[in-house]
């Protein structure tokens, strides 16, 4: 190989490595990221990370962004709301510029976000992170007002302490009433963790109350461990009503906080409707939710299936088998960074592999987890065979007590890595 | 000039190329993180940066196998292959603790 020909090789060799998008030719590509939450954050200071020169915009109207993982803990009195609250004051001493208003309104054509604010943003990829919106049509009689007697507290927030105020304020002997809508839903699993927690409030302090959930499934991840858990540690304080025996709840009635269903009524003392939900608000008005309420994807870069160069990872997202949990969407924001640099570079992004752990506290001492691995087939992401498990049943207290010293752990480290 | 020379030159353009665009993670490698802070001492789980890769292989194809008692690591580490699982050990070894 004379000279010449080894410089044509190489060039050869690179030119099929890096085949030069147009934008990689002039001004740096530009993403905006709409969402400050696990996804959102975590996508914008990776994608940072993975090329300093991308131009990374962050849209969040929240100062703060308060997290749901550990919020149950806020609701029975055992942790303060300011333990849920990170900024974003690190991720913009990354080089991320923070636009501090309410993304509006999609241009997909025009590939520009508009803003509250009044200004518009232009991108070459858009990532999506809205998170989700509660369905107010999914369970009747029940909107933005009945929430501020019958509190979801599915966004943390100030519904959080609304219904950690009534459980307070709740006389000894009382009944709480929690309902649970068929999946998706954001984190079915912390529904029974609340429920969980709750009990373990009333047995120490409001022993002669009791809560019941109302359920629209009869079955449920980690049902085992937790059915367990309740029999051993909450038999006279929580009961579960599945399907089958009549808990799907067709109405509720808010003056009296009253919970409908097929055989019964529930009156409750305090009531915690955890209705239907769907993408939030601009990732429906932008398009990109199908018929189901939630984002279709494609598994190698989480582009939208039905919009070009958006993508959509976190709660508002399809993507087959991940749950729509903090774990899952800082796991996939972690890929989809490095996806879309790919992207930009002009390469495919490489076939990922992603985790999600689920921790739930049946008490504060008594931690039982879900773990699954993700591979992209078919068009989506799936379980990887085996890979796929709970906590075993009969793992003695030392265990229980070491997965919720590991909950905790969890909790710090994705905050830290999210926002830190 | 050889075809050995040539593939040297190749391989090390092929790490410039990735060095200009940072040494991208294996499959799964990403996820660890979730809960293994890439920072020593935040969370309850130990930071794999910069363990060896011997330790972590040994360690993962251990509660693979099911040898090594775990709480989620057994379960974990089934969704990996040997060759997965040695890509991930070496690609953290390499990360500054």
């Amino acid at each position: 190989m004379t000279r010449a020909s080894r410089r044509g090789f190489l060039e050869g060799a690179a030119a099929a490595l890096l085949p030069l998008p147009a934008i990689a030719q002039g001004a740096a590509p530009k993403v905006v990221v709409v969402g400050g939450g696990f996804g959102g954050a975590t996508m914008a200071r990776f994608l940072k990370r993975a090329s300093s020169k991308i131009d990374v915009t962050l849209v969040t109207d929240a100062a703060t962004f308060t997290a749901c993982p550990f919020s149950n803990h806020v609701i029975i009195g055992l942790r303060e709301m300011a333990a849920q609250q990170f900024g974003y004051a690190q991720i913009t001493a990354e080089g991320v510029t923070l636009a501090a208003s309410a993304a509006r309104g999609v241009d997909a054509a025009k590939r520009t976000v508009s803003l509250a604010n009044g200004s518009t943003l232009a991108y070459d990829r858009l990532v999506m992170a809205p998170g989700i919106e509660i369905d107010w049509k999914g369970l009747k009689g029940y909107d933005e007002p009945a929430s501020e007697i019958m509190p979801h507290a599915w966004k943390a927030g100030e519904q959080t302490l609304l219904l950690r105020r009534q459980l307070e304020s709740m006389e000894d002997g009382g009944k709480v009433v929690m309902s649970s809508p068929a999946t998706p839903v954001r984190c079915p699993t912390a529904i029974y963790e609340r429920a969980s927690l709750i009990a373990w409030y009333l047995r120490a302090r409001k022993p002669k109350s009791k809560l019941i959930i109302l359920d629209a499934k009869d079955t449920f991840s980690q049902q085992r461990n937790f059915q367990n858990a309740w029999k051993e540690l909450y038999p006279d304080h929580l009961e579960w009503v599945s399907l089958s025996q009549g808990g799907g709840v067709s109405s509720v009635q808010v003056p009296t906080k009253t919970f409908v269903t097929d055989f019964d009524n529930f009156d409750a003392d305090v009531a915690n409707p955890i209705p239907p939900q769907k993408a939030a608000a601009i990732a429906q008005s932008t398009g990109l939710a199908d018929r189901t309420g939630w984002c279709p994807v494609e598994p190698l870069s989480f582009e939208s299936q039905l919009i070009p160069n958006i993508h959509v990872i976190g709660d508002a997202a399809m993507t087959g088998a991940m749950p729509k949990a903090a774990f899952a969407a800082n796991a996939q924001a972690k890929v989809c960074a490095v996806a879309i640099a790919a992207l930009l570079r002009g390469e495919k992004p490489a076939e990922p592999r992603l985790i999600n752990t689920c921790y739930s506290l049946v008490a504060p001492d008594y931690g039982i987890s879900f773990a699954e691995v993700f591979k992209p087939a078919n068009g989506m992401l799936v379980d990887v065979e085996g890979a796929a498990g709970s906590s075993a049943t009969n793992a003695p207290a030392e265990v229980r007590a070491r997965e919720a010293r590991y909950a905790e752990g969890w909790f710090k480290a994705i905050t830290a890595e999210t926002f830190g | 000039m050889t075809a050995t020379r040539v593939s040297v030159a190749t391989a090390v353009l092929l790490l410039m190329l990735q060095a200009a665009h940072g040494a991208e993670a294996p499959a799964g490698a990403s996820s660890c993180t979730g809960c293994h802070a890439a920072q020593a001492g935040v969370g309850a789980m130990r930071a794999l940066n910069g363990m060896a890769a011997a330790d972590i292989a040994d360690k993962m194809t251990a509660f693979k196998g099911g040898s090594t008692p775990a709480t989620i690591m057994d379960r974990i580490a089934k969704g990996f292959s040997a060759e997965e699982i040695r890509a991930l050990a070496a690609w953290y070894a390499a990360q500054k603790p």
